[in-house]
């Protein structure tokens, strides 16, 4: 006990320097933890995959699209539960800032095969009933304040024209991890539409959304499906959801390996500062040290105060930090809604946050520790500040 | 009395080493972030800038975005090159390429990993519009024949983008027969054949765009106003280093966006260093400030040479950032192009611009580090300063 005092005593005798090192701990781990987030907040749509969902695309690339006849012979495939179909659009809700995806799908499949989306029962026969409905997340709502029943208009890139459609329903995610800002609205809507202006381009499917009877089947049926296609003029590639979205993340790698790596570099930069604090604190010391050793006190006596030292102002600095990590993330998230729809602390980044902080006050006290093991008691009466 | 020696500064500094070095080495660290991400931002502009060139003009579909999602069909594409604008090349050609962009799936050497990659078909004059492509190696491809070239970067990192390989899509296998160089620009991230082939293969009976060089630069806001306003066409007519420029808008701003708030958090924590390194020094110190005071140097003189000591360690910090930063100039960063989805390779690019700006933020943190424990210093009484011990 009378050692633990101690440590807090030696720790808080230079109020100022060790309260901006306090805080610059704290500035430190909340940076770290933001960083995480971001890179976390970027495998958001890997998280909320299911496995037993299957994305079966064109091979060559995304912007191919596939028959609408192969909806009917992918249904037959053994294994395979539900079958939706589904395009990207690509719409934009007045101005290019206001980023959400959007997509044209089968409402009834695809409903059924996202059960993570809950929407109220009345609000969903809504939007199956009626041609022209969306079905928008509750973030995407709240931020245009769309109400049920309102007309939105968005402005097609990949389908060119105005199109409008009638907000009929607004999901919930069922977890904190799934995307709220999706917006939803019928395939047979797109179609019939192109049929007229763009016939060319009518009865072509971006992706089909697969649903199968249990995981295990998921490289199975993805070959069958495949095999179906092959040689044919529109070659498919399936795979599971998780790896279909991790490819959008594999092409953007570069950027969260760059994240990563700068929220070691942060760690880092603590790292010198806190050295530097404790350095100053044992050479200021060194007289006392030797006194210590003079009554006799013993080497590992004195490393354990001055590691004490470092970890009290390092623990009080993270936890300071930890603390201050979820209102930053809220705000920051809110402002970045654009990129991440999906912005929360992980608590695996916590741990993380936790381990830094120590690690830092570790590595802090080895130097200093070391050279007061060292000194011979002489030399350390002798020395001056 | 006159000034205390900058010598006094710079030996204080050396006296503490270990604390110097410690200071110096967080302060370098925030430069070198500072500095990266700034040179990482202006790689990406200069690249985007590059790839585009004024005097060019491109059309594409009205409301699309990117090349990608556009389409232009035979008939408007004709129109369009009746402009009387168009310059003519040196064989009496007139200028205008009719272009068809799309996106194919390749895997990565070493890792495997798919990526989108830009596909260009291309006729012979899309040389002519942009100079700033060479060929490199190999020969040019034959038109009519399945046979396609590869950006530097795209030759490099992906499987069957190198001479002498294929790559199949479309049912068809296209041998790589050339490699071109673009410079620093997004050309270098696609891949090239010939456009009829290309469509032919793909099953698109529409271009994607139609770009022609601009007899006089000065023209385009009428050729613009007389393409827009055709009742026949729906297009959008944009000069080609805008159009360029939009497409990394997005990118563009996230860079900043996470630039600038990396910047500011890390700064905050050099600081705080360079500030708890000048306190520690005044506070050592105490015995000799009075005895500088006592030999009749001003208070000003004092607060200057810890100003000096604190600007001495900001500079070290500075110096040593852009050291680390320089190397970065050999690493190419390729990514997704959050707006195009396909893959652009830029790389970081120093300027005397972010030399500056990276010297004066050092400078900054320095200054703030140590104005405070300077005025501490200057303020101290003689007789008290000479008695602490």
């Amino acid at each position: 006990m009378f050692i633990l005092k101690l440590i807090f005593k030696n720790a808080f005798r230079h109020k100022l320097r060790t309260w901006l090192t306090i805080l610059g701990i704290a500035v430190a781990i909340l940076a770290f933890g933001l960083l995480r987030t971001v890179v976390s907040a970027w495998y958001a749509g890997v998280e909320a995959s299911s496995a037993t969902r299957l994305v079966t695309r064109n091979a060559i690339s995304l912007i191919f699209t596939l028959p609408l006849s192969y909806e009917e012979q992918i249904s037959h495939v053994q294994g395979v539960k539900i079958v939706a179909r589904a395009n990207w659009f690509g719409g934009i809700y007045i101005d290019e800032k206001n980023f959400f995806p959007n997509f044209a799908v089968e409402p009834k499949n695809y409903l059924s095969l996202v059960p993570e989306f809950v929407i109220p029962p009345d609000q969903q026969d809504a939007f199956i009933r009626d041609r022209k409905a969306a079905l928008a997340g509750r973030k995407i709502a709240d931020k245009y304040h769309w109400k049920i029943g309102d007309t939105i208009t968005l402005k097609g890139t990949i389908f060119p024209g105005n199109w409008e459609f009638v907000l009929r329903a607004i999901y919930h995610g069922r977890d904190k991890s799934d995307d709220e800002t999706e917006f939803l609205f019928h395939w047979d809507y797109l179609n019939e539409t192109l049929k007229k202006t763009a016939s060319l381009r009518a009865d072509q499917v971006g992706f089909y959304m697969i649903g199968i009877k249990n995981p295990g089947l998921a490289a199975e049926v993805s070959q069958t499906v495949d095999r179906m296609f092959k040689n044919s003029l529109a070659e498919t590639l399936t795979e599971t959801e998780k790896a279909f979205a991790l490819g959008f993340i594999s092409m953007s790698e570069a950027i969260v390996v760059a994240i990563q790596l700068v929220s070691f570099v942060v760690i880092i930069i603590i790292m010198a500062v806190m050295a530097n604090t404790m350095a100053m604190t044992a050479r200021e010391r060194l007289g006392e040290y030797a006194v210590f050793k003079t009554l006799g006190f013993g080497g590992a006596h004195l490393a354990g105060l001055i590691f004490g030292e470092s970890m009290v102002i390092a623990v009080i600095g993270g936890a300071a930090g930890i603390a201050a990590t979820f209102p930053v993330a809220k705000a920051f998230g809110e402002a970045m809604g654009d990129y991440f729809p999906v912005f929360n602390v992980a608590a695996a980044t916590i741990y993380m946050d936790i381990a830094a902080a120590l690690l830092v006050g570790l590595v802090a006290a080895i130097v200093p520790a070391w050279r007061c093991v060292r000194i011979r008691i002489a030399d350390g009466l002798r020395s001056i500040g | 009395m006159g000034k205390i020696p900058f010598s006094y500064s710079i030996r204080n500094l050396w006296t503490r080493r270990l604390t110097t070095v410690l200071t110096v080495l967080g302060m370098a660290l925030v430069v070198f972030v500072f500095a990266s991400i700034l040179m990482l931002a202006e790689g990406l502009k200069k690249t985007l800038v590059e790839t585009g060139s004024y005097d060019n003009c491109i059309v594409i579909r009205k409301g699309s975005d990117s090349e990608v999602q556009s389409g232009i069909d035979r008939l408007s594409a004709s129109i369009v090159e009746t402009q009387p604008e168009i310059a003519i090349g040196l064989n009496g050609d007139r200028l205008v390429v009719r272009e068809l962009v799309v996106l194919i799936n390749l895997p990565k050497r070493g890792s495997n990993k798919p990526s989108n990659v830009v596909i260009r078909g291309t006729t012979e004059n899309s040389l002519m519009l942009r100079p700033q492509v060479k060929l490199a190696a190999g020969r040019m491809p034959r038109p009519g024949s399945s046979e396609i070239m590869a950006g530097q970067s795209i030759a490099r990192r992906f499987r069957g983008g190198g001479i002498g390989e294929s790559l199949h899509f479309g049912m068809r296998d296209w041998t790589v027969v050339g490699i071109f160089d673009a410079g620093n620009t997004g050309f270098s991230s696609e891949i090239w054949g010939d456009v009829d082939q290309l469509m032919q293969a793909f099953r698109r009976p529409v271009y994607s765009s139609v770009t022609f060089k601009l007899n006089n630069a000065a023209d385009f806001d009428k050729v613009k106003l007389r393409l827009e306003n055709d009742p026949r066409l729906t297009i959008e007519a944009k000069r080609e280093s805008v159009f360029y420029e939009e497409q990394s808008k997005v990118m563009a701003k996230f860079l900043r966006v996470l630039g600038l708030s990396l910047t500011i958090i890390f700064s905050a924590g050099a600081t705080i260093g360079a500030m708890i390194t000048m306190y520690a020094a005044v506070a050592n110190r105490t015995n000799e400030i009075g005895t500088l005071r006592a030999l009749g140097f001003q208070r000003r003189n004092i607060l200057t040479a810890f100003l000096m000591e604190s600007l001495l360690l900001g500079l070290a910090g500075g110096c040593t950032g852009l050291f680390l930063a320089s190397f970065m100039q050999l690493i190419t960063i390729s990514t997704m192009n959050f707006q195009t989805f396909a893959e652009l390779a830029f790389s970081f690019s120093l300027t005397i611009k972010i030399i500056y700006q990276s010297m004066f933020f050092s400078l900054i943190m320095g200054f703030v580090g140590g104005v405070l424990p300077a005025v501490r210093a200057s303020r101290m009484n003689i007789v008290d300063a000479l008695r602490a011990s």
